[in-house]
Order: structure tokens, then sequence, then C-alpha cells
């Protein structure tokens, strides 16, 4: 349906949507136009493609459980996010595969991901947040708090979860923002994956030889073990290693971008309890979504939904900054409350493909936000809100760069 | 209240062992979900119904009355 839809779509509404620059926290003015006007909404994606946008928090959750809703990147019809060629495989591990493929895979890879495993490495991560504060206060009393704690300090967790050296974090960290950013030329985005690609394999390699008590470890044995190829394996780790320091790098800088812009809810943080925190990470979480682009599916049957039928081919997004603006389910959906206790947030996703590492993104964001603002009471923004770098083009939402002094 | 998981379902995001501690672990090797008690003590049944809430892939069914 994709080829004569494509020719019909130019009176639809684009979706992504340009955000308000007076309303940086906000989802785009556009795409809150449409959820106001129903769950389900026929929208034109930057390549032409109609698909349908979800804008209900209830709506989505109900498709994201449904596996008549393909993630499969190989599917004819599943949106692809920008023009090009159709992958003949996923080139990000198992996110773009579905069950029981998917399961498979993400199974062999969980285990440092479990809510214990994690709490575990609680004394590491709040070593690695005193030590950036440390390096942070010894110098001048200015900083970029992206480069100087947000990005270091999940890169510094992945890398020794996953096995990759923390040396190599220029050429690592240069790649996956290029692979992540929507406005990077194909040609780059390629060079940028396949870079990653090829580094992710000579380490899977290594292990093989020299093996740790890491994830790459545990791949490479099972490459030997006949259970993946090498192939799928360094692929795996792309994933886990953009995933991994991306994502909380940003809700690390935007939500301190946001708490000094609502200076009460802040001194809430710095004043609170773990429990004060925990809720706050989590409101901070709804109430910023960095995953700003939509959820990519396509429909494999017909599926009733919210009054309207989703054909069987039909490309469906879904818009989980909208979603966690739902005033159905949260009251006053569009204030920053940090004792909301938000816990049914879709920040993370919904259903089997729902974010692996979210408890480890939980106790990252509440070491840092519980550290942070504690030892540096006197932070703020060195230059006008307005005037910060938002990533309008990223995949995720944040700042490129976030001057603060104190 | 009666509980039951679905390990083939689940996909180990850890929201019930979050939520529901006593209730609910994971194992170690692949996040699959532990079923501690299946019949937990009334003071467990709030974490239990919102464990059961926001399990991304629907994997426990909560029995209210057995």
């Amino acid at each position: 349906m994709t080829d004569t839809a494509a020719t019909n779509t130019a009176d639809l509404p684009e979706y992504p949507a340009p955000r308000d620059a007076a309303c940086p926290f906000d989802p785009a003015p556009a795409a809150r136009a449409e959820q106001a006007a129903g769950a389900l909404r026929r929208v034109r994606m930057p390549t032409g493609q109609a698909v349908w946008l979800v804008t209900g928090h209830a709506e989505q959750r109900t498709l994201l459980g449904d596996a008549r809703l393909s993630s499969d990147v190989t599917n004819e019809n599943y949106p692809l996010p920008v023009d090009r060629p159709r992958p003949e495989e996923s080139s990000v591990g198992f996110i773009l595969m579905d069950d029981p493929e998917h399961a498979r895979l993400r199974r062999m890879v969980a285990s440092p991901f479990t809510v214990k495993r994690v709490q575990a490495l609680r004394p590491a991560v709040q070593r690695i947040v005193d030590e950036r504060i440390d390096a942070m206060l010894a110098g001048p009393n200015r900083a970029d708090l992206v480069q100087d704690f947000a990005l270091p300090v999940p890169s510094l967790v992945i890398c020794e979860l996953l096995g990759v050296p923390y040396a190599d974090y220029d050429f690592f960290q240069r790649n996956s923002a290029a692979v992540i950013n929507r406005d990077t030329p194909l040609p780059d985005r390629d060079a940028a994956m396949g870079a990653l690609f090829s580094y992710l394999a000579g380490l899977v390699d290594d292990k093989a030889g020299s093996p740790a008590d890491d994830v790459l470890s545990g791949l490479a044995q099972r490459v030997r073990d006949g259970e993946i190829d090498r192939n799928e394996a360094a692929k795996i780790g792309v994933l886990l290693l953009i995933a991994g320091h991306e994502t909380t790098a940003n809700m690390i800088a935007l939500g301190t971008v946001a708490l000094l812009e609502h200076p009460a809810q802040l001194e809430r943080v710095r004043e609170g309890d773990e429990a004060t925190v925990a809720s706050a990470v989590e409101e901070l979480l709804r109430y910023l979504t960095v995953i700003q682009s939509g959820l990519r599916r396509v429909a494999l049957e017909d599926i009733e939904v919210a009054g309207e039928t989703i054909r069987a081919g039909d490309g469906v997004l879904l818009g989980l900054e909208l979603g966690n603006r739902d005033a159905r389910v949260f009251e006053d959906p569009d204030t920053l409350d940090v004792h909301r206790g938000a816990r049914n947030h879709s920040a993370f996703g919904f259903g089997v493909h729902q974010c692996l590492g979210q408890q480890l993104a939980r106790m990252e964001l509440q070491v840092a936000y519980g550290t942070l603002y504690k030892r540096i009471p006197s932070l703020k923004l060195a230059v006008d809100a307005a005037e910060l770098p938002f990533k309008h083009d990223g995949q995720v939402y944040g700042v490129y760069e976030l001057p603060v002094t104190w | 209240m009666k509980i039951t998981v679905d390990e083939d379902k689940c996909c180990g995001a850890g929201q019930c062992a979050l939520i529901a501690p006593e209730v609910f672990d994971q194992r170690d090797e692949d996040g699959v979900v532990v079923l501690l008690d299946a019949a937990p003590g009334e003071e467990h049944h709030g974490a239990v119904r919102e464990s059961a809430q926001v399990c991304p892939a629907a994997a426990i069914t909560v029995d209210e009355d057995a």
C-alpha cells in the first residue's frame, strides 16, 4: 500500500514535527494537535510514507503488547526513518526483529541488567559519579555538563559491563552520535555504523582468546559454542554500546536543564531521600521522554483499535512522548511534579522490546541526580536556557552542550 | 490471591522484581521471572497488582478470587 499511498500523502501532517523553541520540554505543538484530535491519526513520515501515529497511552500499550505488530526491519512495509534501500537484516541486533529469535538473542545478554545485578553495581556507579564531580570541582567553576559528566558516567559504566576499553571513548562516541542523528547523510551514517561494527567484531575476536567477566566475552563464548555467529555478536555489541550510553547521557543532561528551570522541583530532589530521588527519576523519564521520533512497527494482520482498523501492511508509529502526556492517565500532564510517582510511563517503551537496560538506566539516573545537586548546590546554567543547543535533529532528545557554572 | 507467571512470555525487564521483590525475582542467567510466592500475604497485593499492570510482556496473571 505504501506505493499508492505515497502519492496521496502531501496533505497529511508530518511526524516528527518541530518543537516550539519556547517550550523545549514539551512535544511538538503539531503532534499535540494530532493527539487532541484522536488516539490514532494518519501522518506522513519524512520518507513520504503514510503511517498511523498512535497518540494515546492506553492504545500504545495495547498495540506494543500485540504480537501482530512487527519490529522486523526486513518487512517490505516496515517504516524506515529515512529514505534508503530496505536492509537485508537488522544492523543493530535484536531490536529490529520479532520473537522467537528476538527473545533468544535478548536473553543471551540479559544477565547484567537484572534488578539484583544492577543494585550490586550501585557503589561502583557512585564512585564514578563522585570522581567526575571531583574533577569538575577541581577545575575552573565552569563546565560543559554533557562532556564532563553526562556522557562519561554512563559510558564508563557500559564499557565496564561490555568489556569495551574506555580509552576508545572518542572513537565510539563520535560514531554513535553520527548514527543516532536524524540528519546525518546516509553514507556517513552507514560508515559510522560500519566502523562500530568492525570495532565490536574485533573486540569479540579478542575476547575469544582472552575472556573476562563481561558481556562481550559471554558473546564470544556463544560464538565458539555455535549459538550465534560473529556477525550477530558484533551487532548486539553495537546495540548495547549505543543504547547503553546515549540515552542515559541525554537524560542526565536534559533532566538537569529541566530541574534548573523548575527550581522548586530541584530543591525537592536535592533535599529528598532515596525514594524521592527514585520518584523524580520516573517523573523526569515521563516528562522528558527522550525517545522522540516514535517507535516504529508494521502490522502483520488487520488490528482493530480505538474505533479504527489498522490494515495488514500498514506502518505504525508509537509517539511515546505523546502517550506520556496523556491527560487520561496523568493528571495535569504538562506539569513536572517529582512527587507524582509515575511508574506507569512508557519512556522505556512497552511490550517484549521494552528497554533491556532500564534498571541500569534508573540506577544511574538516581545516583547522578541524587549526587550532583547535593555536591554542587549552587549549580546553574552559564547561558540563557533559550540559547542551549537542543537536539531537535536527534532520534534521542537532549542537549549537545550544557554550559554550567557554580 | 493466586499468581501465575509465563516464563516464555517474560522479556526480563525486571519491573516486577523492582516493585515487589518479596514476590518476584529474576533468573541470574537470562533475567526471566522467578515466582517466589504464588500466594503472598495481603500486604503485597498492591505491589503485585502494579507489577502485573506494568509488566511489558503481560507475563503475570493475578487471580484475585483464589
